[in-house]
C-alpha cells in the first residue's frame, strides 16, 4: 500500500511570520499546487474560512483544476454558514471539470465573528455538539445529491423525445433538524460518482464527525487539540477507529497524520529558522511541528506508517521555502525507501486513494 | 473620421431550454469541462465581450414529474466560470446569481474571488426566484414571499457593493433583511465592482436596471420593440444621475446561417423543427391548458376545449414548475384562442402552431445578411449588441465567429483586439468609484 504525502496550503505558509505573497493572483494558487504534484502528492488541501482573509479556496481549486492533472484537490467547506446543496454542486463541478480529482474538507465553525458575517444564527444559543450534527447533516445532503443521478440518467432517446430517463433521477427528500432538502441535484452524478470528503480530527467530537461522514481523516499525531495532547499516531489512530466501531462503521477512513514541516539541509539551519521567525510572530499549532533535515522527516514517517497511518499530511511553515523541499528532495526520498509512488498510477483521486466509484445508492429504486 | 458605435456580444452557453438541440449528431456533452473549454475558447477566439450562463436551482417539473424532453444538469454557475478563467485570458465571465437562496457575504466574496483569479472578468447577473418550488432545496425553503425577494434582491446587491468598497475592511451593515458586521475578507478586487448585469422586463426590473446594473439582458430582439426598449430603459438613466453609455442593453438573440438565402431559410426551419418534437409541442400546449394532454394529437389541429384558469399560476396550481414562461400565460383562454384561429387560418396543426409562437430565430441569413442586420439594429439604438444563445453544446458558436465576425469587424462596428484587461474595460464602461469616494 502506498504511504500517501498530502500537502496542506494555507495562504504564504503556516508559520504566521511567513514572508507576504501575492494570495490574490492566480499564479500564486496554480504555482504551489503544481510543485505539489511535481511531489507527486495524492492530494492538495486549501484552508478556508469566511473570518479570515483571502480568496475562496473552492474557486481557487477550480482555477487550478485545468492546469493541473493528477493531483486531488480539496478545498475547505465550512459546513455551518452553506447550502448543502450549493456546496454539492460547487464540489461536483470541481470533480467534472478535473475528471474526477474533486474532495473536500468538511469543516464547523463555532467562532462568533463568523456567524456575525453572515447575521443568520446566534452562536451563543448553539452547542458544539450540535453544529458538528449539523454538519453530519450537511454532508449526508451533499452525498444523496451526488446520487440523485443516476450515471446513465442522460439517454438522449431520439424515438421518444426523452433526454433523460427520469426513473434515474431521484428526490433525496432529506429532512434534519436544520434543514430539509427535496432534489434532486442539478448537477448529473460527478464522475467519481462521490467526491472525497475528509475532515481534520484532534478530539472525541470530531473523530465522530470523521467517522460518520469522512472517506479520510486527518489527526494531528503528538499534537495538541482543544482538550488537551493528542497521543502519539497509534493513539489518534485508535481513536477514529473506536469512533469507527461505535458506530458500527463497516469500511475504515483512511487516516493521514498532519504536521508542520521546517525543511533545511541541516537540522540546526531549521530549527534556528523556526525560532527566527517565532521572535517575530510565535507559531501555535495544533499539529507537532518537525524541523530537521529530509532524512530525519523521512525516518518519522516511516514510524508513522509502521503505526498503521495511512499517509502524512504536511505542512509547510514557509510555502516558498518548504514546499518546494517536500516535492523535489522529500517525495523522492520517501520513494526510495518503497513507501510512496514513483508515478502517478491513477487519474482520480479515488483511483489514487485505492478506492473503487461506490454504487448509487438509489440505483433501481422507484421514484 | 468618428468612430462607428461599437457592437458588444455575448455568447450564451446552450443549456436548459428547448432551444437546444441535442439530438443532433454535432451535439456534445453539455457537462463535460471540454464542451465549456471549446466554447469559452472559440467565443474568446470571436473577441466577445463575455460568456454567459443562465441558472436554475431546481429541475423543472411537469404534471408533477420532471420535465425529460429538454437538456438538463448543468454545473454551479460562479464555480464553472472559475474554471474557464483558467483557459481563456480575455473572455468577460458572467453567471446568473440567485439573490433569494445566497448569502450576501458568501456571494460577494466569490465574485470577488472570481475577480481575482480571472484578472478583473467577473460578472453577476442578478436574479430572484419566484416560487416555493425551488425553495424546496434549501435551508430558507420558501418562506419568503414573492414580494419581499424582490426586496432582498435589490438590497443584496447594494449590500454586496459595500462589501466590496471596504475593501477588505470593516463593515456594520442593517438593512430589512441583513444585520451584518465584521471584515470583509477580500480586498478590492481589479474591477472594484464585478460587472452588474440585471435580466427582467418589469416596471420594477427595468428601474432596478437603470439605478444600479451595467448591462441589461433583455427578451426585445426585434428592431422596433427593441428601440422601445432602449429609449424607455436609457431615458430612465438621468435620474439616477447617469448617463447613457453606463448601461449596456443586450438583448437575447439565436442565429441560423446558410451560404443562400433559401439555405438559411431551409436550415432554420430544420432547426425548429428539431426543437419542437411532437413531444414538446404537448407539453408546450399543456403549459397553456394547464392540464394533461397526453391523448391531443400533436399532428391534429389545436384543441377547442378551453384551458384551465382556475388555478393560481404563482401559488404552485400551474402544471409546469420552475419555468418562467408560463407566467407568460397570465390570460390561457385568450392565448389559447389566438393559436386556434392561427392554426386554422393556416391549415396548421398543434405542433406547427407551436413552432409558429414559440420558435423565431432572431437572424436568418447568410452571414453578410446577419452582419448587416445585427449592425443596423446596433447603428439604430435598437440595441448595443446582443447576447447569442447557439443551438448547439458546444460548437454552435463557430460558424457565427468564423463567418459573421470578419464582417462585423470589416464594417468597423466591430473591435479586431481586446480593448482592455477588465470586462469593464472592454464592455467601454467607466471604471466604479467607491461609494466612499463618491
Ligand atoms: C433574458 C432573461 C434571462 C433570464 N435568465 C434567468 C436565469 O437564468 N435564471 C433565473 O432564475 N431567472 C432568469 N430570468 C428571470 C429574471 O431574472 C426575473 O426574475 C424575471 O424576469 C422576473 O422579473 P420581471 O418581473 O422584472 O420580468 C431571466 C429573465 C430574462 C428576461
Amino acid at each position: 500500500m502506498t504511504f500517501h504525502l498530502a500537502v496542506a496550503l494555507k495562504d504564504t505558509g503556516w508559520h504566521p511570520a511567513a514572508p507576504p505573497g501575492d494570495v490574490l493572483e492566480p499564479d500564486f494558487w496554480v504555482s504551489q499546487i503544481q510543485e505539489a504534484e511535481r511531489g507527486l502528492a495524492t492530494l492538495v488541501t486549501l484552508e478556508d474560512g469566511f473570518a479570515r482573509r483571502g480568496l475562496d479556496s473552492v474557486l481557487i481549486a477550480l482555477r487550478a483544476g485545468p492546469v493541473t492533472s493528477h493531483v486531488g484537490l480539496v478545498p475547505t467547506v465550512v459546513a455551518t454558514h452553506t447550502e448543502p446543496f450549493h456546496v454539492s454542486t460547487q464540489i461536483a463541478t470541481l470533480d467534472w471539470v478535473t475528471a474526477g480529482r474533486a474532495g473536500e474538507r468538511i469543516k464547523v465553525s463555532a467562532d462568533p465573528a463568523e456567524a456575525a458575517l453572515f447575521g443568520r444564527r446566534d452562536p451563543s444559543s448553539e452547542t458544539r455538539e450540535g453544529l458538528f450534527d449539523e454538519a453530519i447533516d450537511h454532508v449526508e445532503v451533499q452525498r444523496r445529491l451526488w446520487d440523485s443521478w443516476e450515471d446513465d440518467a442522460e439517454i438522449r432517446d431520439a424515438a421518444t423525445n426523452r433526454f433523460v430517463d427520469r426513473d434515474k433521477l431521484h428526490y433525496i427528500d432529506f429532512v434534519g433538524s436544520h434543514f430539509a432538502v427535496r432534489g434532486p441535484s442539478i448537477t448529473p452524478r460527478p464522475p467519481q460518482g462521490q467526491p472525497i470528503v475528509t475532515a481534520l480530527a484532534h478530539v472525541d467530537t470530531a473523530y465522530r464527525l470523521a467517522a460518520r461522514c469522512a472517506d479520510l481523516v486527518f489527526t494531528t499525531p503528538d499534537g495538541v487539540g482543544r482538550d488537551g495532547p493528542t497521543g502519539d499516531a497509534a493513539t489518534t489512530l485508535r481513536g477514529v477507529r473506536s469512533a469507527e466501531a461505535e458506530i458500527g462503521r463497516a469500511e475504515p477512513a483512511q487516516v493521514l497524520g498532519d504536521l508542520v514541516v521546517f525543511l533545511d539541509d541541516d537540522a540546526t539551519a531549521a530549527s534556528t529558522r523556526w525560532t527566527r521567525l517565532d521572535g517575530e510572530r510565535t507559531l501555535r499549532s495544533d499539529a507537532d511541528v518537525f524541523a530537521g533535515t529530509v532524512d530525519q522527516l523521512a525516518t518519522k514517517l516511516e514510524g508513522w506508517a509502521a503505526a498503521g497511518l495511512d499517509g502524512a499530511r504536511l505542512r509547510p511553515a514557509v510555502a516558498e521555502h518548504d514546499l518546494p523541499r517536500i516535492a523535489r528532495d522529500l517525495a523522492p526520498e520517501l520513494a526510495r525507501r518503497g513507501l510512496t509512488r514513483t508515478a502517478y498510477e491513477a487519474d482520480t483521486l479515488r483511483g489514487l486513494l485505492g478506492l473503487a466509484k461506490p454504487a448509487d445508492r438509489y440505483a433501481g429504486v422507484q421514484s | 473620421m468618428t468612430q462607428k458605435k461599437q457592437i458588444h456580444l455575448a455568447a450564451h452557453f446552450p443549456g436548459v431550454n428547448n432551444t437546444t438541440v441535442w439530438s443532433d449528431p454535432a451535439s456534445g456533452s453539455h457537462i463535460e469541462f471540454e464542451s465549456f473549454r471549446h466554447f469559452a475558447q472559440s467565443a474568446e477566439r470571436g473577441l466577445f465581450d463575455f460568456l454567459f450562463l443562465a441558472e436554475g436551482l431546481r429541475l423543472r417539473e411537469q404534471g408533477g414529474k420532471i420535465y425529460d424532453l429538454d437538456v438538463m444538469g448543468r454545473p454551479d454557475n460562479v464555480s464553472i466560470l472559475q474554471a474557464m478563467a483558467a483557459v481563456t485570458s480575455h473572455i468577460g465571465l458572467a453567471g446568473t446569481v440567485n439573490s433569494t437562496f445566497n448569502e450576501p457575504l458568501d456571494v460577494a466574496r466569490k465574485l470577488a474571488s472570481l475577480d481575482f483569479l480571472s484578472g478583473g472578468r467577473a460578472a453577476w447577473n442578478v436574479v430572484t426566484s419566484w416560487d416555493e418550488f425551488t425553495g424546496e432545496n434549501f435551508r430558507r425553503g420558501g418562506y419568503l414571499p414573492k414580494e419581499k425577494r424582490y426586496l432582498r434582491a435589490q438590497e443584496m446587491l447594494d449590500v454586496a457593493k459595500q462589501l466590496w468598497d471596504t475593501d477588505g475592511g470593516e463593515f456594520d451593515i442593517h438593512t430589512d433583511q441583513f444585520d451584518i458586521t465584521g471584515r470583509f475578507p477580500v480586498p478590492r478586487s481589479p474591477q472594484g465592482h464585478p460587472v452588474i448585469i440585471q435580466a427582467g422586463d418589469s416596471e420594477e426590473g427595468r428601474e432596478f436596471a437603470a439605478a444600479s446594473a451595467d448591462a441589461i439582458f433583455t427578451r426585445h430582439a426585434e428592431k422596433q420593440a427593441g428601440m422601445e426598449f432602449y429609449a424607455d430603459v436609457k431615458g430612465r438613466l438621468a435620474a439616477h444621475g447617469r448617463r447613457h453609455e453606463d448601461l449596456k442593453i443586450l438583448p437575447a438573440a439565436t442565429f441560423v446561417l446558410g451560404d443562400t438565402e433559401d439555405e438559411a431559410a431551409e436550415n432554420a426551419r430544420q432547426v425548429q423543427y428539431q426543437q419542437v418534437s411532437p413531444a414538446t409541442a404537448i407539453a408546450f400546449a399543456e403549459q397553456v391548458w394547464n392540464r394533461d394532454l397526453s391523448d391531443v394529437d400533436p399532428d391534429g389541429p389545436v384543441p377547442s376545449f378551453d384551458p384551465k384558469t382556475e388555478d393560481d399560476v404563482d401559488s404552485g396550481g400551474h402544471i409546469s414548475k420552475g419555468r418562467a414562461s408560463v407566467r407568460q400565460y397570465r390570460d390561457p383562454v385568450a392565448t389559447a384562442r389566438e393559436w386556434r384561429e392561427l392554426g386554422e387560418a393556416k391549415g396548421w396543426s398543434l405542433r406547427e402552431v407551436v413552432i409558429a409562437k414559440n420558435g423565431r430565430h432572431t437572424f436568418v441569413g447568410t452571414p453578410q445578411r446577419v452582419a448587416d442586420t445585427i449592425d443596423d439594429f446596433v447603428q439604430s439604438n435598437a440595441s448595443d449588441g446582443f447576447v447569442l444563445v447557439p443551438h448547439i453544446t458546444p460548437g454552435g458558436m463557430d460558424p457565427f465567429v468564423d463567418q459573421v465576425v470578419p464582417l462585423l469587424q470589416e464594417k468597423g462596428s466591430f473591435r479586431t483586439s481586446y480593448e482592455g484587461t477588465t470586462l469593464r474595460e472592454n464592455l467601454g464602461l467607466a471604471p466604479v468609484r467607491a461609494l466612499s469616494q463618491s
